[in-house]
């Protein structure tokens, strides 16, 4: 593997060949805010907050960290005034959906964000998807999944394999950024009788 | 039928073809795309075919059913060969009449031909039609004269020889040559030059290489590469198998959606009939290049019609995007190198290979070479597929091809692009088309559609339909694309009901910015398109909305009311007796009253009242004026006082 020489907010790196920005980062210290990342499982992609500037070739461009390969002479900036806007607006999305996610009130406090900036549509889920590809990807057992799609999609488990697998597993709770208030309720929906 | 070994037995053939077909029998074309099947073309052909058996004909003339003439407006179409006598809106019954006095008697029908709305001026010819005469058809133009079920008709035209040139007269490098100096650009969204892309992926290391194509067009109200799709899949098929060869593919991909099944049906055909000829399969031609193609049918997601999204979903997958950091023409489909392409620009490659890059480039602008087909839809006098050289200017697009606006309305704004593309003014109708072009007025050439709109449209509905269309059609993945499609359209859905509040355009505007820095895909990053391109050009239109509660086209329901001028209405009891909700107080010789309390809004009484009347009217923005006393309603006419 060859070495990778490039800078995250003014930082040496030296990273390896087919790292994502978002590993160096963590390997030199410095934070980037991530929702759906696990370090177990595939890097996903969908919340966005860990977005940052990349600047290669005198084009600077904004990436998620989580997927964006290394490369040399990569100059990184992981805060600006563009990249706060980014975060504090998908912090503002996602808190109409779970208004009392932990995570995502001490984010709000980071970034400036409104609580109250969209009306409140409390699902509790915003979609990181960390349940359904730790049941995949881990338990393989593809007891969740997602349904349906755009503004529509949600979490949903499969009765059937929820029934036999679940109730002596629910790893995938723990992982939820919005409290497993989502999971445990979509859980208990899928198995009550109709 | 034989199967051809080399460019010489292709040349046999062909001409065996034609010496089969005489040019000079008469033949009955009818077009058989899906615009005509809708209004009956199906009803039409075997009319035609059961009328010339029965006169005793079948052996002179000829019948077939094409692919799609473009003129969906006044189908079915039908053309005689050889006078190329174009009849309009045919219907079965027409039949008899068109086999006796044309066909027979070479009489033509007046009253089946071309008449201008406006002039009345007449022309029987297709190629005498405005509709026709301004445009320049090299893609869609066989469309008219081959069955697309039939190889040899393509092949009578033709067909095949590019690929034959292609791979028994030039290197795979000089037929990508050839594709780059044409500096074909990718037609189905962004304009990415089509040779590039194929360099990058013949340059990329693996032995294993796709091309496919994108025939999951899902714009609303766009339909060209259906048609091609439908009407000429050897083009298609010719052009990727060409692209094969210069990349170095021996495996293709149809990617088409199921609710094209004409289009599906179609193109198996074609797939069989080409590898029975051997255009498909091993040794092609004797070249000692072998190509498949397997056609992978999408469950309709708009989604898929993204590049990563549509691999993803060949790899059988859920068709959702995925990040491209490393082009998909290093890494598509399994990883693999995989040129992706649309319907149309595959079809220009046979062209372009038999014609020359210099025949090519001599069409279009200094950066957007050839043509381009785009349909118009929306109010427009001739809806239809056109085709026309970039750089044509859109005016001349709407009011020479398309013939202008109907009902003598005024014209307010083109959108091009579809979901991802933007609203132009009238200030702009002088613009030539061409990718920058259009990019830089906020919109984009997207695949093609172009949807007219008059001075009843509101802007402001119009991005609220688009953002409704993509709250749908957003795969839901990624929180810029997912949540901001959804506020900005509950935001948009507000102003449209009344409801707009001051610091929404704010609102809207930044969840619009951060979707377009943020979202995981082309589609996201995109998605606000129609919002901003109508906020840059009809800002008064939105703040009108929010601040008067005004809609200033008239259009949208919550902010209108229907009113009866007392002056104006003759109590006909046209629309009293017409409304749904019985909300129109009034009887013979009493003036007309609408409950506002009751009305729906429907607009009937508003269509109906005659228009030498013209005395039910749309106020917006300001009160109802009371009710007229009972007293004054009676009218005494005068003819009954004598």
């Amino acid at each position: 593997m060859s070495e990778i020489l490039f800078t995250i907010d003014a930082k040496e790196v030296k990273a390896t060949e087919g790292m994502t920005v978002l590993e160096a980062a963590k390997s030199i210290g410095v934070f980037i805010p991530t929702l759906c990342h696990h370090e177990k499982l595939e890097p996903y992609g969908a919340c966005r907050i860990c977005m940052v500037e990349v600047e290669t070739g005198g084009r600077t461009r904004i990436v998620a960290s989580c997927l964006y390969p290394v490369e040399p002479n990569l100059v990184v900036r992981t805060r600006s005034q563009t990249i706060d806007k980014i975060r504090r607006v998908l912090i503002e999305e996602m808190l109409a959906h779970a208004p009392d996610s932990v995570q995502l009130d001490e984010l709000a406090k980071e970034y400036g964000a409104d609580r109250d900036r969209f009306e409140k549509e409390p699902s509790f889920c915003i979609h990181c998807g960390l349940c359904v590809r730790y049941c995949a990807e881990i338990k393989k057992k593809n007891a969740l999944g997602f349904i349906d799609r755009g503004a529509r999609r949600e979490i949903s488990f499969i009765p059937k394999l929820a029934a036999e697998e679940c109730w002596n597993c629910k790893e995938c709770f723990e992982l939820c950024p919005t409290s497993a208030l989502q999971a445990a309720y979509v859980l208990a929906q899928a198995l009550s009788p109709v | 039928m034989p199967r051809i070994n080399s460019p010489g037995e292709l040349e046999a053939v062909r001409r065996e073809i034609e010496s089969q077909a005489d040019r000079a029998k008469p033949c009955v074309l009818i077009c058989a795309g899906s615009g005509c099947i809708a209004s009956g073309a199906a009803e039409v052909i075997a009319a035609f075919r059961a009328e010339i058996e029965n006169q005793g004909l079948a052996v002179d003339i000829g019948t077939k059913g094409t692919g799609c003439h473009g003129f969906c407006e006044r189908g079915p179409v039908v053309v005689l060969y050889p006078e190329e006598i174009c009849y309009l809106q045919v219907k079965p019954e027409d039949v008899p009449e068109i086999v006796s006095k044309t066909l027979k008697g070479k009489e033509i029908v007046e009253r089946l031909v071309y008449a201008d709305r406006a002039t009345g001026e007449k022309a029987s010819r297709e190629s005498e039609i405005p509709f026709y005469k301004n445009q320049q058809r090299h893609v869609i133009g066989s469309n008219v004269r081959i069955d697309p079920k039939s190889i040899e008709d393509y092949m009578a035209l033709g067909g095949y020889t590019a690929l034959s040139k292609a791979l028994c007269d030039m290197t795979a490098v000089e037929v990508l040559g050839e594709i780059k100096k044409s500096n074909l650009r990718g037609r189905g969204g962004g304009g990415f030059p089509t040779g590039r892309k194929w360099e990058e992926s013949r340059n990329a290391p693996g032995d294993i290489k796709y091309v496919i194509v994108n025939a999951d067009e899902g714009d609303p109200g766009a339909y060209m590469d259906r048609s091609v799709l439908e009407g000429n899949p050897h083009s298609v098929l010719e052009g990727l198998i060409i692209g094969g060869w210069a990349v170095g593919a021996c495996q293709g991909f149809v990617y088409v959606r199921q609710e094209y099944p004409l289009a599906v049906e179609n193109l198996m055909i074609a797939i069989e009939q080409a590898t029975e000829y051997g255009f498909l399969g091993q040794n092609i031609l004797g070249s000692g290049f072998d190509f498949k193609v397997t056609v992978h049918r999408g469950a309709g997601a708009f989604v898929c019609g993204e590049s990563s999204a549509l691999m993803t979903a060949i790899e059988g997958k859920a068709g959702e995007p995925r990040p491209k950091y490393i082009h998909t023409a290093i890494k598509g489909v399994w990883d693999r190198p995989s040129v992706l392409n649309n319907v149309e620009t595959w079809a220009n490659v046979p062209l372009i290979i038999a014609r020359g890059a210099d025949w090519f480039t001599q069409f279009g602008t200094e950066k957007s070479k050839g043509t381009k087909i785009f349909s118009l839809v929306g109010k427009i006098n001739n809806t239809g597929l056109v085709e026309v050289p970039m750089g044509t200017t859109l005016r001349d697009i709407i009011f020479k091809v398309g013939g202008g606006i109907p009902g003598g309305r005024k014209f307010k704004a083109v959108q091009t692009g579809g979901p991802s593309g933007g609203c132009i003014p009238e200030s702009m109708l002088d613009l030539e088309v061409g990718f920058d072009e259009l990019s830089k007025v906020g919109s984009m050439m997207g695949s093609g559609g172009m949807i007219i709109m008059d001075e009843d449209t509101c802007m402001v509905d119009v991005a609220r339909y688009f953002l409704d269309f993509l709250a749908d059609e957003s795969c839901g993945k990624c929180v810029p694309c997912r949540e901001g499609i959804r506020q900005m359209l509950k935001i948009l859905t507000n102003i449209t009901q009344g409801k707009g509040k001051e610091g929404d355009i704010e609102r809207l505007e930044e969840l619009a910015e951060v979707a377009g820095y943020a979202a995981l895909c082309a589609l996201g990053r995109t998605a606000p398109n129609p919002f901003l391109s109508t906020l840059k050009y009809f800002r008064e239109e939105y703040e009108a909305h929010i601040r008067d509660k005004k809609c200033p086209a008239l259009s949208c329901k919550e902010l209108i009311a229907y009113y009866i001028d007392p002056n104006k209405c003759r109590a006909c009891m046209t629309c009293s007796k017409q409304c749904p909700s019985n909300a129109i107080d009034g009887g013979k010789n009493r003036i007309h009253v609408i409950e506002q309390d009751k009305c729906t809004k429907c607009g009937t009484c508003f269509e109906v009242c005659p228009s030498r009347f013209g005395a039910v009217t749309k106020i917006s923005g300001a009160p109802v004026p009371p009710p007229i006393p009972e007293e004054a309603r009676i009218i005494t006419r005068e003819s009954k006082q004598k």
